[in-house]
């Protein structure tokens, strides 16, 4: 799932992908089929938990990229 | 108040308490409204900036008759309308580090409504230092975040804090400006109407804050996800771990490091001028006005800019805009491009504000 101005990046708010062993080889993944991610700042939740470092994607589960927002 | 959970001791908590919003702005004035018309007993509000006409459809505090003045005097001024029973203090000045542990110190519970990450960051540095509950709230286009930071429970144990979320702030163009993107209007008035529950929450020890946790929600779609946050080990190292070190602290340079090292005010521009040497590119779509009549330029749209870029010859450029943002933008993409090589500024301000002190122009 993808939160924010990602959304406009990828033109989407979800992606299914298939066969991911975890968050880094997802992240490679997106980044060459969208290649503004790379300059792109975000916080990765795996099943609605905050992760900070890589980690393994269990079958079905759901990964958020959520950006930072300032506005008011 | 009529509610089970309240009666009278949750009706005097809430009177004997002390609130501050940072930014009385979309955010802000929603919360603000709301916390008065509670009956919190002290409000602190602090914002240094005017009500402004374009900025009505979401500062819903304020009416056309307060255009032009201070946003902290006016929304001091319609909520002792609201509720004539509280105090309520303005602060007109900016929040720096220098100033903020002393107002901050002086609350129970903070409320972040700023619009900018030079002062999110700030503002939450501070509250480490201090142990002060932050109820953060911030939006983009149609999406909002709500979450309650720094909140230490009966046992002690701290709650995590911004910086267990996003440890740095974002370099310039990682993230969307706020004021170049626009947000729907209604939107800061449902975060900040859930800044001030969370606060209500936080005072009175009703329901389940969402402290450790954060809450976005899409306006669109009226999706809610909320994650659940951890501590950051790389968190603690950042935050400034004195109060000597904290006024210190460069919020500006550390939230746009790029910022300070291209923009250049009108009398720089000027005498930049004089030497002749340097180009000139506005960045501003075609059309857009003023025309400056003074100098010569040349026109690249910052829409254009990358595709145009090495058609850029001058060693010295000069990039200006309306207000100086689009400005600095394309000053990063040339300085990605070139690097050193070049000598690259940003007009601050923009032509707006040259033109103000430019009497030629004005003749």
């Amino acid at each position: 799932m993808l939160f924010g101005q990602l959304c406009d990046i990828t033109g989407t708010d979800a992606i299914v992908l298939e066969n991911i062993v975890d968050t880094d080889r997802l992240i490679d993944i997106l980044q060459r089929s969208y290649p503004a991610l790379i300059h792109s700042k975000y916080v990765i939740a795996v099943d609605k938990n905050i992760v900070s470092e890589n980690t393994l994607l269990p079958n079905n589960s759901t990964v958020a990229l959520l950006p930072p927002f300032s506005g008011g | 108040m009529i509610l089970k959970e309240f009666g009278k001791a949750g009706q005097q908590k809430l009177l004997d308490s002390r609130v501050l919003v940072i930014g009385a702005g979309g955010l802000g004035c929603p919360a603000l409204q709301y916390l008065a018309a509670a009956g919190i007993g002290n409000i602190g509000i602090v914002d240094d900036d005017v009500v402004s006409l374009t900025n009505l459809h979401r500062q819903v505090l304020y009416s056309t008759f307060d255009v032009g003045f201070s946003k902290a005097e006016k929304a001091k001024f319609n909520l002792a309308k609201l509720n004539p029973d509280i105090n309520i203090i303005a602060y007109k000045d900016r929040l720096t580090p220098q100033n903020a542990l002393l107002i901050i110190g002086a609350y129970d519970i903070i409320i972040d409504g700023t619009d900018n990450f030079a002062s999110r960051y700030m503002i939450n540095d501070a509250c480490v230092l201090l142990t002060k509950p932050l109820v953060y709230g911030a939006v983009s286009q149609f999406e909002g975040q709500v979450a309650v930071f720094n909140y230490q429970n009966k046992q002690g144990y701290i709650s995590v804090n911004y910086r267990d979320l996003f440890p740095t702030p974002p370099l310039e163009g990682e993230v969307l400006n706020c004021a170049e993107n626009g947000v729907l209007g209604v939107l800061p008035g449902i975060i900040g109407t859930m800044q001030a529950n969370e606060t209500i929450k936080l005072i009175t020890g009703i329901g389940k804050p969402l402290i450790n946790s954060l809450l976005t929600y899409n306006a669109l779609n009226n999706r809610v996800y909320e994650i659940i946050l951890s501590a950051n080990t790389e968190s603690r190292s950042l935050i400034p771990a004195t109060i000597d070190e904290f006024k210190k602290m460069d919020y500006e340079w550390l939230c746009s490091p790029g910022k300070l090292q291209f923009e250049i005010d009108g009398a720089v521009f000027d005498d930049l001028l004089k030497s002749g040497s340097a180009g000139i590119i506005d960045v501003r779509e075609p059309d857009e006005l003023p025309v400056p009549k003074s100098f010569t330029y040349t026109q690249i749209p910052l829409s254009q800019f990358a595709e145009k870029i090495t058609s850029i010859e001058n060693e010295t450029v000069i990039l200006f805009c309306q207000s100086g943002k689009r400005s600095l933008q394309a000053a990063q993409l040339l300085f990605e491009e070139f690097g050193e090589s070049k000598k690259i500024y940003s007009l601050h301000g923009g032509i707006l504000a040259w033109l103000k002190n430019n009497l030629t122009e004005q003749s």
